[in-house]
């Protein structure tokens, strides 16, 4: 999904989006979303003409990417139906490598003709370009998988789930949130179904078929005589799954401290709305937290977005070799880093691990958008820095010879780049649960759920808040906080974990819309974890009087 | 693709509407060309050339509204994705606030369009990156740089007898240039409607400098510091502010602008007397589209009025249910400057740091428009009247309110995203932790 279509259908645009997007694809009706798209044997001709056409005009590498992307939005708040919106987004992306130069173009005319045509200009793009290039591409070898296929192990196709079911699940949610105290409650559904067709002059046809899901909802609850307002955002997490997650399944509940409720593969989105409307409430007169040093003991839904921070980007390689320098930023986690074979990332508890293939994530496919099967490895061992990310065109740069196969474009009309897979945080391998961990805090703060969230363009110093903050003393839960924010440093932040749960507490958090590159482009990606404890880290105080 | 003129738009809308049966129906039919080259380690990395069109329907029966949208424009398919708009408007459940399409408009004439924009070649961006890379080179420098160009048209009909029509054009262009030695960085940002306007020389040069002059930075204590706020670093903090604009939200409580008892902000004043906001799509530095989305014109709009608050942005809907006349979002943003050119503002400094930009800009709460981000690409120590050393960046923890309440000076206006934006000097800016970042 790309981050537009979310704003604009959101309402969040608010009027300021002049130019009706075309990148949102065509608005269809429900029925439409199962309609079989085009036959696989057409997506073979059709590729091969990208293919041919490329080579005829002097490439020396091309590819081509069809891609039919369905997406399904239901937006609801309190007891209206905002909008239901059905899009379809289908075309054809061709790269291409001439005289050692990238280069790409896409077109929504899927034709032979209209195919040639877009990679005639890939090819004029490339040779254009490489008049200034100094450094050709070099490609590290794959091997040619013929013509294969892989989907996401979905149960309920969300497509085939009837729009009055899931506007009934969001009314319910909102009706039980207004039921418990809260003024306003906006609640949606996204639903994501990529499919895409890979063909490369290296010998590969690869079909695939993804499905991604996020349920989603802030409550609001106000003080009118003062003015103050306070929210609440869910605790589901966007998921590699069919509408299954939505079952609220009892088997993948947990209880976590003082009331909350925590999910692992299943999400019962009225329940955490009843929980929500209670705390919105709650924070209205929860005390502000005292700024200095504490404990923090953080839930997984809540680590994820620091892992995802501070160790998913800065171990890409693209940006470790500056590729990202103008946006994003570089690396601290410098190649000497790597090289020395001893740089201590985190402490000897902290295991972390990318990984492509893990069952339930975003990241999850079967092979990458250059056509690479992937695979799962490792970044951080016993707090060593072992590995980073990185494709097919970089990798040779860390004297590796096989891509990660962590290659990503959001949409047939973007081009592919390295992105980053799922990233995880190994559980402790000890028996070790929240209650424990919370009883062997003397002054701590537990954490739940995503917040506020910044850090520099080298992944150094990064600020985080949070959902919900709750005191811990002497090993007790003593009441809610506000207005509190960590600040750290990435190497110090993960040599201060001293412990971490076990895997009956793993449960993964997601996102969206992780950001990249120029044009900027989406990928959604998923990091697990089970609630870890960092030591003394600096809580900052920020509630402010204007 | 072609970008259609205003007749021919016309006639492809016109037959589109020929084909409606619906109570109201409104067509937009909208196409662009875009272009972009990127480059790195000073070398192009990579780069690509986008093409689309599309014409969306958007039917509606009573409160009942369906949208469909097709990419071929041929009579059949204007009057299937008509039939299919009007099925799916049959199936939507009722909308609350619905509101019926405007009837005629009159418009402005816009001035976003420029031809040489339109006619950028893959030949002149992979020029622009050598200006970039080749002197960057000569200095011990890392370029790292993207160029985009877009050229597109808009157009809308309506079964009110509504028809609107613009052509825009924009280049966008940003470099980051890193000395060597990993201890120093610079960077620019440009952008314009016109591509005659762009100096990628000039541009270039001006990162290099920054670079070279930011080379190892020394660490001084955060805290509150007076800050000269370069526009690319003020105008993301000023553009969040700019976001709780929206009345409706103010009404319902869960925004800045909210009051007490329910109450919005509107006549208070919030900030200092000076700041003086508006936004206008004819401004010449800064145009853009003279309607939105909805068929509304846009004219000139003040926002800020010697530092409080003159106009909320209220939507159609909005605006019936509160008895007052729809005011639509700004297309950009014009903050009113002074005559103090960066070296004036220099100069006058006893003790200050000087920001080139602030980054990865996120809200911390938004009842008090606090955010947190950092300082990159350029942060200088002045004393005296003079920069005496680069420093380390910071993280900020501040809100634009507070920031405009300690207004120091206002300096010269710089186009900024589409913005016109001033230096500003301001007072007790909070800093609150190093980062070793480059």
């Amino acid at each position: 999904m790309k981050r537009r279509d979310f704003v604009q259908y959101a309402g969040l645009g608010a009027g300021a989006l002049m130019m009706p997007s075309l990148l949102l694809g065509n608005d269809i009706p429900t029925e439409a979303l199962l309609e079989p798209g085009m036959d696989v044997l057409i997506k073979k001709n059709m590729a091969d003409v990208a293919l041919n056409t490329a080579k005829s005009l002097g490439a020396t590498y091309a590819d081509a990417r069809i891609g039919r992307y369905l997406n399904q939005y239901v937006f609801t708040r309190e007891d209206k139906v905002q909008n239901v919106v059905n899009t379809e987004s289908f075309g054809i992306g061709i790269r291409v490598i001439a005289n050692g130069t990238w280069g790409f173009a896409s077109t929504n005319s899927v034709t032979a003709d209209g195919i040639k045509k877009a990679t005639e200009q890939a090819v004029a793009i490339a040779k254009a370009n490489s008049k200034i290039q100094k450094d050709p591409v070099k490609l590290a070898p794959v091997n040619a998988y013929g013509e294969v296929s892989w989907k996401t192990p979905i149960k309920k196709n969300f497509k085939e789930v009837p729009v009055s079911e899931k506007v009934d699940l969001l009314l319910t949610a909102n009706a039980a949130a207004l039921d418990n105290g809260a003024d306003y409650v906006n609640s949606a559904l996204f639903m994501v179904n990529e499919q895409k067709y890979f063909a490369s002059t290296d010998g590969s046809y690869i079909d695939q078929d993804i499905h991604r899901l996020w349920p989603t909802f802030r409550v609001t609850a106000i003080d009118k005589a003062k003015g103050n307002f306070k929210t609440r955002e869910n605790m589901s997490a966007p998921v590699g799954m069919g509408y299954e997650y939505m079952d609220g399944l009892e088997s993948e509940k947990l209880e976590g401290p003082a009331g909350l409720r925590l999910y692992r593969n299943s999400y019962d989105m009225v329940e955490d709305a009843t929980i929500a409307a209670k705390q919105a409430k709650e924070k209205l007169t929860a005390k502000s937290v005292d700024a200095g040093k504490y404990d923090l003991v953080l839930e997984p839904n809540h680590l994820g977005l620091t892992i995802h921070e501070s160790v998913g980007h800065p171990l890409e390689l693209d940006r470790v070799l500056g590729y990202e320098a103008n946006y994003a930023g570089t690396s601290f986690a410098s190649l000497d880093k790597l090289k020395s074979g001893n740089f201590q990332y985190g402490s000897d508890v902290v295991n972390l691990v990318a990984d492509k293939t893990q069952v339930g994530s975003l990241g999850a496919v079967g092979y990458d958008d250059e056509g690479v099967k992937t695979k799962k490895w490792d970044l951080v061992r016993n707090g060593v820095l072992t590995n980073f990310q990185a494709i097919r065109d970089q990798v040779h740069m860390i004297d590796q010879n096989e891509s990660h196969g962590c290659c990503y474009a959001q949409s047939w009309d973007d081009v592919q780049f390295q992105r980053m897979p799922n990233v995880s945080l190994e559980p402790g391998k000890e028996k070790y649960s929240i209650s424990e961990m919370i009883k062997d805090v003397e002054k701590g703060i537990y954490i739940a759920g995503r917040g506020s969230y910044s850090i520099d363009q080298q992944r150094y110093n990064f600020q985080f808040g949070g959902t919900v903050f709750y005191e811990i003393k002497d090993g007790e839960i003593v009441g809610m906080l506000e207005d509190v924010a960590y600040q750290s440093n990435t190497q110090e932040f993960w040599n201060s974990c001293v412990k971490i749960c076990d895997e009956s507490d793993y449960r993964l958090f997601g996102t969206f819309f992780d950001g990249k590159g120029q044009p900027s482009q989406s990928s959604a990606v998923s990091h697990g974890s089970s609630t870890a404890r960092f030591n003394d880290v600096n809580v900052i105080n920020t509630g402010r009087t204007i | 693709m072609a970008i259609y003129t205003k007749e021919e738009a016309r006639k492809i809308l016109e037959k589109a509407l020929s084909f409606s049966k619906a109570d109201t129906c409104e067509i937009n039919l909208s196409g662009y060309n875009s272009g972009n080259i990127r480059y790195a380690r000073n070398t192009v990395s990579t780069s690509g050339f986008s093409s689309n069109q599309s014409l969306a329907v958007q039917s509606s029966f009573g409160k009942k509204s369906g949208t469909a949208t097709i990419d071929e424009f041929d009579d059949a398919s204007l009057e299937k994705v008509v039939r299919r708009a009007e099925e799916l408007a049959n199936l939507s459940p009722e909308n609350p606030e619905f509101m019926e399409p405007l009837g005629p408009q009159m418009y402005d004439e816009s001035i976003s369009f420029s031809e040489a924009t339109a006619n950028i070649t893959p030949e002149y961006r992979a020029e622009v990156a050598s200006s970039s890379i080749i002197p960057a080179d000569a200095k011990d420098v890392t370029a790292a740089g993207f160029l985009n160009d877009s050229a597109g048209f808009s157009a809308m009909i309506n079964s009110k007898g509504l028809f609107a029509y613009n052509q825009s054009t924009d280049v966008d262009f940003t470099v980051t240039m890193r000395t060597n030695d990993g201890t120093g960085s610079g960077w620019v940002s440009r952008d314009f409607n016109d591509v005659t306007k762009f100096d990628a020389d000039e541009a270039a040069k001006t990162a290099i400098d920054k670079a070279v002059l930011s080379r190892e930075a020394k660490a001084i204590e955060p805290g509150k510091y007076t800050v000269i706020l370069e526009p690319a670093a003020s105008s993301d903090l000023l553009r969040n502010m700019f976001r709780s604009l929206d009345a409706r939200s103010a009404d319902e409580g869960r925004s800045f602008m909210s009051g007490k008892d329910g109450a919005n902000k509107l006549g208070e004043k919030i900030v200092d007397e000076r700041v003086n906001i508006w936004s206008d799509p004819l401004n010449p530095e800064v145009p853009t589209a003279t309607w939105n989305g909805e068929g509304q014109p846009l004219k000139k709009t003040t926002w800020l009025e010697n530092g409080a608050v003159k106009n909320l942005a209220y939507d159609r809907f909005w605006a019936k249910e509160k008895g007052v006349d729809p005011v639509p979002f700004p297309t950009n943003v014009i903050m009113a400057g002074g005559d103090a050119s960066l070296e004036d503002l220099i100069k006058s400094t006893k003790k200050g740091i000087l920001v080139t930009r602030l980054w990865y800009i996120r809200s911390v709460d938004p009842q008090t428009l606090l955010y947190t981000g950092l300082t990159r690409d350029g942060t200088f120590y002045i004393e005296n009247g003079k920069i005496k050393y680069p420093v380390k960046n910071f993280r900020f923890n501040e809100s634009p309110i507070i920031m405009l309440n300690n207004l120091e000076t206002l300096g010269k206006q710089v186009r900024i995203n589409g913005n016109l934006i001033p230096y500003m000097k301001v007072r007790d800016f909070t800093f609150t932790s190093l980062s070793d970042a480059v």
